[in-house]
C-alpha cells in the first residue's frame, strides 16, 4: 500500500505543477509581499519637508538650521517670510515650519545663565496627515529642543532591537503568518473541494483507500510548497531586508513547521464544511484572512485593540505565531521565551486536526 | 467470491432530502451477469439509488445488498469490489490518460498491467493518445477512459450512472457494445439512462419516475404486456392533426413520436371513421397504421395511468 | 433571395481557431416559421456555428444575415432580436416565476405594460397561474424547461434558438415541450433547435446534419431518409457520423 500513497502524492504534485498560474502565485506571492511591505509600504516617516521663519539670524539659529538640514529624515526647504507660512502649508510645499523668535539669542543666553526658560521657537505642523504631524513633532523636538535644552532634557529615548524603527521588521512575521495560512489552508481546502465538485471524490471514496490517506496525500505537496516559501521568506528577510535573525534559526523553523501543520488542518476543516470551491475560497478569506489581518497584531498592536477584541485575538492562531516570530527574528529570543506561543500552537493544531478528521466523513453526509 | 445469486438486492429503500422524497420504497434485484437498466428522467432518483448502493449515502430505511454484502454494515468490503462511474465523467482533467489509469489502479492496489486484459478492448481504442490530458478528450473518449478506470481493479459489480448522457448517438451505441462484451465476461452491470431507446440493450429494466418504480421486467415483456391498441398516424399538418386528435373521444391518449403521432385507442375506436373525420377537417395525405409499442410508449402509458 | 422569406441566410460561414477549422464554409437558409433541426455529432461544430448565428461570435470569413442583420458585424442587434434557450443556463432558480419573467422581459426591453399582459397570458397557457410566486428552483425540471421557453419568447422574437432543450426530461413533458414549439411555429415564430433525441429530429420541417465542420446533408426528414435509404433519422445520423474523421 506504500505505492498507493506515493501514487497519490504524485497525482497531487502533478495537479500543482500543471496549474502553473496558481503555482506561480503561490511561489511569488511571498516574494512580492515581502518586497512590497519591506520597501514600498513603510509606516516610518523619513521625508518631512521643513521650512523655517527667522526674524533675526544669529549663531544659535544658524546652528539649529544646520542640524535640521543635515538630518536624513528631514528635507530642509529654506527660510520663508512670516506671511508666507499659511500659503506654504496649504500648498503642501512643506509639512512643518519652525518659527524662531526674534530674540532667540537673548532667550538662550538667559536660560544658560539663569535657567529661566521661555519659549524660543514654535512648530507649526500640517496635521492633515496625523502620522506625519506626530512623527514630525517628535523628530523636530529631538533635533532642536534636545540640543537647545540639553541639560534639562531628562528623557532620553532609546530604541531597542529595531533602532531605526524599520517597519519591515515588524511586517515579516506578519506576512509569514498570513502566507502560510493562504497557501496551506486555502489551497488545500480548494483542492479537496474541487474533487467533491467534479465528482472524483465519489470515486475515491468508493475505493478501499482510507480517508486519512487521501487527506495526508493531499497535504504532502502543499506542505512541500510551504517549505519552499518558508525558505524564500527567511532568505529574503536575512539578505534583502537585513533582519538579524539571531542564532535561533532552528527554532524559527520548528515553530513554522508546527504552524504549517496547523494551517493544513484548518484547510481540511474548511473543506469538510464547503461543498463548492467558491465557498471554500470565501470561508478561507472571510474566516481566516480577515482575522489575521485585523486581530493577529500584524497591523494593529493587540494592546491597542478595544478590550472586547483582545480575548478574541487569542483564538487567532496567527497571533501566537506572529508573536513568536517577532520575538525570535527581531529580539533574538531563546526558546523558553516563546514556549507559551509554541505550546498554544501545538494544542490548536491537535484540536483542529481532531475536529477536521472527525468531520471528514467517508460518506457523503 | 460470494455465492449469492444476486449481484444487487434492494428492498424497500427510501431516502428523503428534507421534505423531498428522492426514493420512495424502492425494491429491485439485479442477477449475476446481467445488464440491468434503471430508466427514468432527471430527478427520478437514479443517482440517489446509485449513491446508496456504492455506499456513499445511507438510506433512511430499507435494506440493500451488493455482492451479498450489506451496504451499511459491510461498506468497506463493498468498496473494494465495485466499479463506479458517476454521472459526470469523474476524471482528472489535468492528468493524462495514462496517469489517470495508473492513479485509479493504484487506489485499488493493482497495476494497469495486471488487469490489462479486462480493459484492453476499451482502453486500446484510446491508448494511442495516452499522453493527452483527459480534459482535452472528446466526450466519447472521456467516456471510454472513465469506463477503463472503473474497470481496472476487476470489479464484480459495475455501477454506471448515466454513462451516455450528452454523448452523441454513435458513441452511445458503441458504448452499449462495450457493455455487452463486459457482460459476456461475467460482470454484473447496473446502468442508468434517461434515453428510453437504450432500454432494449438491457437484459432487464426498471422504469422509475419521481422516486418510485413504475415497472420491472425485460424490455420485451414490457412491450408484450402493453394492453391497448396502438396506432401511428401522419399527415401533411401534424400540429393541426394533434389538436384534432385530442378532441376525439375514442382516443385515450395521443402524442408526438417522431414521424408519426401515436394513438392509444380505447374500445370504441374506429379506424375508418377517424380517417374520414380527419379528411373532413381538411388534412391531406393521411396515413394510419397499427404500430408495435416501444419502451417509451410503455413509460408514457404507465405515467399517464399514474397521473389520472 | 430576399430577406423577407429567409430569417437565416448565410453563405460560406467559416470559423477558425488557430489552424483548426471548427466550422468550414457552411451555406444554408431557414425560412420564416420553419422548425429547423440542427444535428451533428459531438465536436462537429454545432455549438460554434450556433454561436455565430446568435451574434455571440463573428465568423472568420463568410457572410449572411440573421433576422435581417449582418452576422459579420451586427452581433449586438442580432442578440436583441432573437430568443435563446440552452439546457445549461435558463432561469434564476432563486427568483420566482414572475420575477424571472420580469427580469428577462426587462433585459429584452419589453415595456412593463406589455410585459404584465404577456406574462399572465403565458402563465395561463402553461397552466402556471398558481405557480406565479413559486421559486423556479423548486419546480420540476420539465416545468423549468417549459417556462424557460416561454421566457425566451417573451419579447416576441422572430426566431428562437434552442440548444438541447429537452435533455433529461421525462417523455411526457418532452412531448408537451414540443407541442409548445409546434404552437410557436404555427404562430409564425421560427425555431432553430439542436437535440440528441433523434425522434425529435423527425418533428422538424427540415434538418441539417453537420459532420467535421461542414453541413453534409440538409432536407426534410422524409427526403433525407429516402436519400440515405434509412428507416429513421437515427439511422441516417449513424451513417453520416460514422464517416467523421474528427473524433466524435
Amino acid at each position: 500500500m506504500k505505492n498507493q500513497f506515493l501514487q497519490f502524492v504524485k497525482k497531487e504534485t502533478l495537479h500543482i505543477l500543471r496549474d502553473s498560474r496558481t503555482m506561480l502565485i503561490a511561489l511569488l506571492m511571498p516574494v512580492a509581499q515581502i518586497l512590497l511591505f519591506g520597501f514600498a509600504v513603510s509606516t516610518e516617516i523619513n521625508n518631512i519637508n521643513v521650512a523655517v521663519v527667522v526674524p533675526q539670524w544669529c549663531e544659535g539659529v544658524r546652528q539649529s538650521v544646520e542640524r535640521l538640514s543635515a538630518n536624513p529624515y528631514i528635507t530642509y526647504k529654506g527660510d520663508i517670510a512670516p506671511d508666507e507660512i499659511d500659503q506654504n502649508l496649504r500648498s503642501g510645499n512643506v509639512d512643518a515650519i519652525v518659527v524662531f523668535t526674534h530674540d532667540f539669542e537673548k532667550i538662550m543666553n538667559e536660560w544658560r545663565r539663569n535657567g529661566v526658560s521661555k519659549s524660543a521657537m514654535q512648530f507649526i505642523m500640517d496635521a492633515s496627515n496625523t502620522n506625519i504631524a506626530q512623527a514630525g513633532t517628535g523628530y523636530l523636538t529631538n533635533i532642536l529642543a534636545s540640543d537647545v535644552m540639553a541639560a534639562s532634557s531628562m528623557v532620553e529615548t532609546h530604541m531597542l532591537f529595531n533602532p531605526q524603527l524599520k517597519s519591515a521588521f515588524n511586517f515579516v512575521p506578519g506576512i509569514m503568518g498570513m502566507i502560510f495560512i493562504l497557501i496551506c489552508a486555502l489551497l488545500t481546502s480548494v483542492s479537496i473541494v474541487r474533487e467533491k465538485e467534479t465528482g472524483t471524490m465519489d470515486v475515491l471514496l468508493v475505493s478501499p483507500v482510507r480517508p486519512l490517506r487521501i487527506i495526508l496525500a493531499k497535504m504532502v505537496p502543499y506542505f512541500g510548497l510551504s517549505c519552499i516559501n518558508l525558505t524564500t521568506i527567511l532568505l529574503l528577510a536575512r539578505f534583502v531586508l537585513g533582519i538579524p535573525m539571531g542564532s535561533n534559526l532552528w527554532i524559527v523553523i520548528l515553530v513554522s513547521l508546527v504552524y504549517l501543520a496547523l494551517a493544513l488542518s484548518l484547510g481540511l476543516l474548511v473543506s469538510t464544511i464547503a461543498k463548492k470551491q467558491v465557498v471554500a475560497l470565501l470561508i478561507s478569506a472571510a474566516v481566516m484572512l480577515l482575522p489575521i489581518v485585523m486581530l493577529s497584531g500584524m497591523l494593529f498592536p493587540i494592546e491597542n485593540m478595544p478590550s472586547v477584541l483582545q480575548p478574541l485575538s487569542a483564538i487567532v492562531p496567527a497571533r501566537w505565531y506572529i508573536d513568536a516570530m517577532r520575538k525570535l527574528l527581531i529580539q533574538g529570543a531563546s526558546f523558553p521565551l516563546i514556549l507559551k506561543d509554541f505550546l498554544i500552537l501545538i494544542i490548536m493544531t491537535i484540536l483542529l486536526l481532531a475536529v477536521a478528521l472527525k468531520k471528514f466523513n467517508d460518506k457523503l453526509e | 467470491m460470494n455465492t449469492s445469486t444476486l449481484a444487487i438486492k434492494v428492498s424497500g429503500i427510501s431516502k428523503s432530502y428534507g421534505s423531498v422524497k428522492a426514493l420512495d420504497n424502492i425494491s429491485l434485484d439485479v442477477r449475476r451477469g446481467e445488464i440491468f437498466g434503471l430508466i427514468g428522467p432527471d430527478g427520478a432518483g437514479k443517482t440517489t439509488l446509485f449513491k446508496i448502493l456504492v455506499t456513499l449515502l445511507n438510506a433512511d430505511s430499507g435494506l440493500a445488498q451488493v455482492d451479498g454484502l450489506d451496504v451499511q454494515k459491510d461498506y468497506k468490503k463493498i468498496r473494494s469490489r465495485v466499479g463506479y462511474m458517476p454521472g459526470k465523467f469523474s476524471l482528472y482533467p489535468d492528468l493524462t490518460i495514462r496517469e489517470n489509469m495508473e492513479f485509479f489502479a493504484s487506489l485499488f492496489g493493482v497495476t494497469v498491467e495486471q488487469n490489462y486484459d479486462l480493459v484492453a478492448p476499451i482502453y486500446s481504442q484510446i491508448e494511442k493518445f495516452s499522453n493527452r490530458r483527459a480534459g482535452r478528450l472528446s466526450g466519447g473518449m472521456k467516456q471510454k477512459l472513465a469506463l477503463s478506470c472503473a474497470l481496472i481493479h476487476k470489479p464484480s459489480v459495475l455501477f454506471l450512472d448515466e454513462p451516455t448522457t450528452g454523448v452523441d448517438a454513435v458513441s452511445r451505441s458503441e458504448f452499449w457494445d462495450m457493455l455487452f462484451n463486459l457482460k459476456e465476461q461475467g460482470l454484473s452491470i447496473l446502468v442508468s439512462t434517461p434515453y428510453m431507446d437504450e432500454a432494449s440493450r438491457c437484459d432487464r429494466i426498471a422504469l422509475i419516475n419521481n422516486g418510485h418504480v413504475l415497472d420491472i421486467d425485460t424490455p420485451q415483456n414490457m412491450v408484450d404486456n402493453y394492453d391497448a391498441p396502438l396506432y401511428g398516424v401522419k399527415c401533411d399538418n401534424m400540429y393541426e392533426m394533434l389538436k384534432k386528435l385530442r378532441k376525439v373521444e375514442s382516443i385515450a391518449n395521443c402524442y408526438t413520436t417522431g414521424e408519426y403521432h401515436h394513438i392509444v385507442a380505447s374500445k370504441e375506436f374506429d379506424v375508418e371513421r377517424l380517417i374520414q373525420d380527419l379528411t373532413d377537417n381538411g388534412l391531406k395525405n393521411i396515413e394510419l397504421k397499427a404500430v408495435i409499442p416501444d419502451i417509451e410508449d410503455v413509460f408514457i402509458k404507465l405515467l399517464s395511468n399514474e397521473q389520472q | 433571395m430576399s430577406n423577407n422569406d429567409y430569417i437565416i441566410d448565410v453563405k460560406d460561414l467559416t470559423k477558425k481557431f488557430g489552424t483548426f477549422t471548427a466550422v468550414d464554409h457552411i451555406t444554408f437558409s431557414v425560412k420564416r416559421g420553419e422548425i429547423f433541426g440542427f444535428l451533428g455529432a459531438n465536436g462537429a461544430g454545432k455549438t460554434t456555428a450556433m454561436r455565430m448565428l446568435c451574434g455571440l461570435s463573428y465568423p472568420t470569413s463568410g457572410s449572411g444575415t440573421v433576422a435581417g442583420f449582418d452576422v459579420t458585424k451586427e452581433g449586438e442587434k442580432i442578440k436583441r432580436h432573437i430568443g435563446y434557450m440552452s439546457q445549461r443556463f435558463s432561469l434564476y432558480e432563486d427568483l420566482t416565476v414572475m420575477e424571472n419573467m420580469e427580469l428577462f422581459g426587462g433585459i429584452y426591453g419589453v415595456k412593463s405594460k406589455d410585459l404584465k399582459e404577456r406574462a399572465s397570458d403565458l402563465l395561463e397557457k402553461l397552466n402556471f397561474v398558481e405557480e406565479r410566486d413559486t421559486m423556479v428552483g423548486s419546480l420540476p425540471l420539465g416545468w423549468k424547461q417549459k417556462l424557460a421557453f416561454a421566457v425566451a419568447t417573451l419579447h416576441r422574437p422572430e426566431i428562437v434558438f434552442l440548444d438541447e432543450p429537452t435533455g433529461g426530461v421525462d417523455p411526457i413533458t418532452r412531448r408537451q415541450f414540443w407541442e409548445m414549439i409546434y404552437q410557436a411555429s404555427s404562430e409564425g415564430t421560427t425555431i432553430f433547435v439542436t437535440t440528441h433525441y433523434m425522434d425529435e429530429a423527425e418533428y422538424c420541417h427540415r434538418v441539417s446534419m453537420m459532420v467535421d465542420g461542414q453541413i453534409k446533408a440538409l432536407d426534410t426528414p422524409a427526403n433525407l431518409k429516402k436519400q440515405y435509404n434509412a428507416a429513421s433519422i437515427d439511422e441516417m445520423f449513424r451513417i453520416l457520423a460514422r464517416g467523421a474523421k474528427r473524433g466524435d
